[in-house]
């Protein structure tokens, strides 16, 4: 686990004062006479930060009244949680079976050398993070990946290149 | 005139969301009086994007790999003068895949529009359904589902009906019937496919489960990597709502109640499992408990609770029209009717096909599959994903039921097929699923959490060249303690993969062990490359490109390798235009 002893002093210091707790109280009370939503809860709230701040999981602790160390059982138990700030661009790289049989390895490291971060990594201009998931279910067009929620497919090292590449281009223009 | 597009993720992800905004911009400016519709997947993903176009006739002419420029030309022609572009239309022999086929499950994919509950009405839809109230009690349900024979299509095969009596004996007042939709087996995707493309299918299979069970309530538990079929399943729910089929007293029949929801899992393999599925949807870990008590008794809240995979219940109200006997009609003695599989890997023409239970796997990889990308040599079909093992070359006649499958080493699953040319490294083909065991192993039982790692190191040890003497018989005794040590069937199946190959490639793993080589020239560590005396005519081009400098030589005399200095990244045998770069 992960928690914010200033590792990521710029990315992660979400701090208590900078975040939104209205539209947290919104999602809690939602769920508030529903039992056993506390993964809905999270998800719903994930949405909001794009990933699970450490503050955030102990305020929902706190009003769901769920001791804490259930709650941070849970978010660290599925792959979907967060509980490190994303990129504004998130690769899920497909490593499933289809995938890997047609080469998505290799695929990684193109992407990791491109990008100059390992798997799980976020690039140091808050870019793009880089993961890897199981299957997407585009398995007849593999190797794949998924950028945000958009799909591609067939890919080869070089093809993955050029799409983050070109992403980073776009992202320089804008600013 | 009426165009459909497949619009199913694989579609969406070779273009086809392009393609769909071409022809409406098209459409639009010409102001043409067209109906543009979207479909499923067809199964036939290595065509798409799939654009059919019928005409006023009904005639359908199917065009594939479209782009939007291709789309352009479609409109142009086809359907400003009435002109088929033939070159761009599906050939004969792709067609046939279908006539191949026998669909059940797969009954609507990539025919009707999955946004539009009137389509699945049009096919029968919802008839199933209104003949169970109207004219059957819910043990006469049961019953045609018995005769029909169905058997879980998941994985472990368990019949249908057994597990609907069980939960349908269970005395209580309140009950639950689930759908597990959160296909897990990397490698799998027929389900999503329904979800996408015929989601009502599953709707109705859940009523009539609701009602042969006595459930009032169901839940639908998807992947949250799926969301598409999220979205189309909450229109389907909607419109399904609107139209009286969910909601109390359906069908004017008093008394009979039920309604769906659909919870989007988080992302953990092990939630496949039975109990653990159920811990997940109250909250919690999903963590795996002791049975019995069996979820038919105790299951979601401690009610009864009974758990179907889509497949399954995609069956189901086919079944339910067409009576359990011509379902049974199908397939082999113990496994009945059609099964769906997924052909990924080295395959001509991957996709989804739905095929009679029995038929021999050399069928289906190769008659319909179309045989290996390149014509280069089969070696095996990986099936049952992570649970299961790989079938070799040799045994390719197996016919595909679920007892030939499980002798062989591997098990039906829910229906992957990774099929694997010469090129494929066994022992890799372990290593990558103990690590996805690995990473998904709750941690609840020792051998499965600890062993799975161990495995894992010896497995990765090996692909380095590390590989002892001993490692093979390491690897069987573990496989076996986990196995045995596990409670449940993520940990009891992990070592399949292992052993299956151990079973047939253990000549693979001997060369990686004892040679440290890798005959599928797979594992990095085990390959050298190096240059051909005799063939390199010193251009020096390899030179140039090898980003470590690790390749030395004059021009115009052969270049040799620094084997300590290679990092091995192929790029010296990709560039050199006389194949003198060998990789051994
Ligand atoms: S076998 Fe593995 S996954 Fe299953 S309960 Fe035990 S530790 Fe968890
Ligand atoms: S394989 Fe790569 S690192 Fe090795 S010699 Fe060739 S170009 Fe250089
Ligand atoms: S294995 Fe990559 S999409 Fe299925």
């Amino acid at each position: 686990m992960n928690c914010c002893k200033g590792e990521h002093s710029n990315k992660s210091k979400l701090g208590m004062e900078n975040i939104d707790f209205k539209k947290l109280d919104l999602i809690l009370e939602k769920y508030r006479d529903i039992s056993g939503s506390l993964i809905s809860v999270l998800q719903e709230v994930q949405e909001i930060y794009s990933y699970l701040p450490m503050e955030v999981l102990n305020y929902i602790a706190d009003k769901m009244k769920i001791k804490p160390a259930k709650v941070h059982g849970v978010a660290t138990f599925y792959t979907q949680f967060r509980l490190k700030p994303v990129g504004k661009y998130m690769i899920m790289l497909c490593q499933g079976t289809a995938c890997h049989v047609n080469g998505s390895k290799a695929i990684e490291e193109a992407l990791s050398d491109e990008l100059n971060i390992k798997e799980g990594e976020t690039t140091e201009d808050n870019l793009f993070t880089l993961n890897n998931v199981a299957c997407l279910g585009c398995c007849s067009l593999s190797p794949v990946m998924m950028i945000n929620d958009e799909t591609y497919g067939k890919l080869t090292p070089e093809k993955a290149r050029k799409i983050v590449r070109e992403m980073k281009e776009k992202e320089q223009k804008v600013v | 005139m009426k165009i459909v597009i497949g619009q199913g993720s694989c579609g969406i992800a070779a273009g086809a969301n392009k393609v769909y905004s071409e022809i409406e911009k098209e459409i639009g400016e010409r102001g043409l009086q067209v109906d543009v519709e979207l479909t499923g997947c067809i199964g036939m993903c290595f065509l798409e994007p799939i654009v059919d176009v019928i005409d006023e006739e009904g005639l359908k002419t199917t065009y594939v790999n479209v782009t939007p420029e291709m789309a352009k030309e479609i409109i142009e022609k086809h359907i400003l003068k009435n002109q088929a572009i033939n070159e761009y239309s599906i050939v004969a022999d792709d067609l046939s895949i279908l006539k191949k086929q026998k669909r059940v499950a797969l009954r609507n994919c990539g025919l009707i529009n999955p946004e539009n509950i009137d389509e699945y009405i049009q096919k029968g839809g919802y008839k199933a359904i209104e003949k169970c109230v109207k004219e059957m009690s819910p043990d006469e349900v049961i019953e045609e589902v018995k005769k029909s024979g169905l058997r879980g299509r998941g994985g472990a095969g368990f019949p249908t009906w057994f597990k609907w009596e069980a939960a349908r004996k269970s005395s209580d007042s309140i009950k639950y019937i689930v759908c597990n939709a959160d296909e897990g087996d990397p490698g799998a995707f027929m389900d999503r496919s329904i979800l996408e493309g015929d989601p009502h299918s599953l709707i109705e299979g859940m009523l009539i489960g609701g009602f042969a069970i006595g459930a009032k309530e169901g839940i639908i538990y998807v992947r949250a990597e799926y969301p598409l079929a999220i979205l189309r399943l909450k229109k389907a729910i909607k419109q399904a709502r609107e139209k009286g089929f969910l909601g109390t007293n359906i069908f004017g029949e008093e008394g009979f109640d039920f309604d769906l929801r659909i919870k989007a899992g988080a992302g953990a393999f092990v939630c496949g499992e039975e109990t653990a599925l159920i811990a997940s949807l109250e909250g919690e870990r999903g963590m795996p408990r002791l049975k019995p008590p069996f979820p038919a008794q105790k299951g979601y809240w401690g009610r009864p609770t009974n758990i179907n995979n889509v497949e399954t219940l995609a069956n189901i109200p086919w079944i339910l029209e067409k009576s359990g006997e011509v379902f049974s009609a199908m397939g082999t003695e113990k496994s009945k009717g059609t099964k769906v599989f997924a052909l990924t890997g080295k395959i001509k023409k991957g996709g989804l096909v739905e095929v009679p239970m029995g038929i021999p796997l050399k069928e289906i990889i190769f008659d319909i599959g179309g045989g290996i990308i390149n014509d280069r040599k089969f070696k095996a079909v990986q099936m049952g994903g992570p649970s299961g093992g790989c079938i070799p070359a040799q045994l390719i006649d197996t016919p595909v039921d679920y007892e030939s499958i499980t002798k062989t080493g591997a098990i039906m699953g829910s229906g992957g097929m990774v099929v694997m040319d010469e090129g494929t490294c066994m022992v890799d083909m372990a290593r990558f699923f103990l690590e996805f065991t690995r990473k998904e192993s709750c941690g609840k039982c020792i051998h499965c959490r600890i062993g799975t790692k161990r495995m894992l190191e010896i497995l990765t040890r090996i692909c380095e060249g590390q590989g002892k003497d001993g490692d093979i018989e390491l690897l069987e005794e573990l496989g076996i303690k986990i196995k045995e040590g596990s409670l449940c069937g993520l940990g009891q199946t992990a070592p399949n993969p292992v052993l299956s190959t151990i079973r047939y490639f253990r000549d693979e793993y001997e060369s990686h062990i004892y040679h440290k080589k890798c005959p599928a020239k797979q594992c990095i560590s085990l390959l050298t490359y190096s240059i051909l005396k005799e063939k390199c005519v010193g251009c020096g081009l390899c030179g140039r490109q090898c980003p470590v400098n690790a390749i030395e030589g004059e021009i115009k005399k052969s270049h040799k390798i620094d084997q300590e200095k290679c990092i091995k990244c192929g790029k010296c045998k990709d560039v050199c235009k006389f194949e003198a770069v060998e990789l051994m």
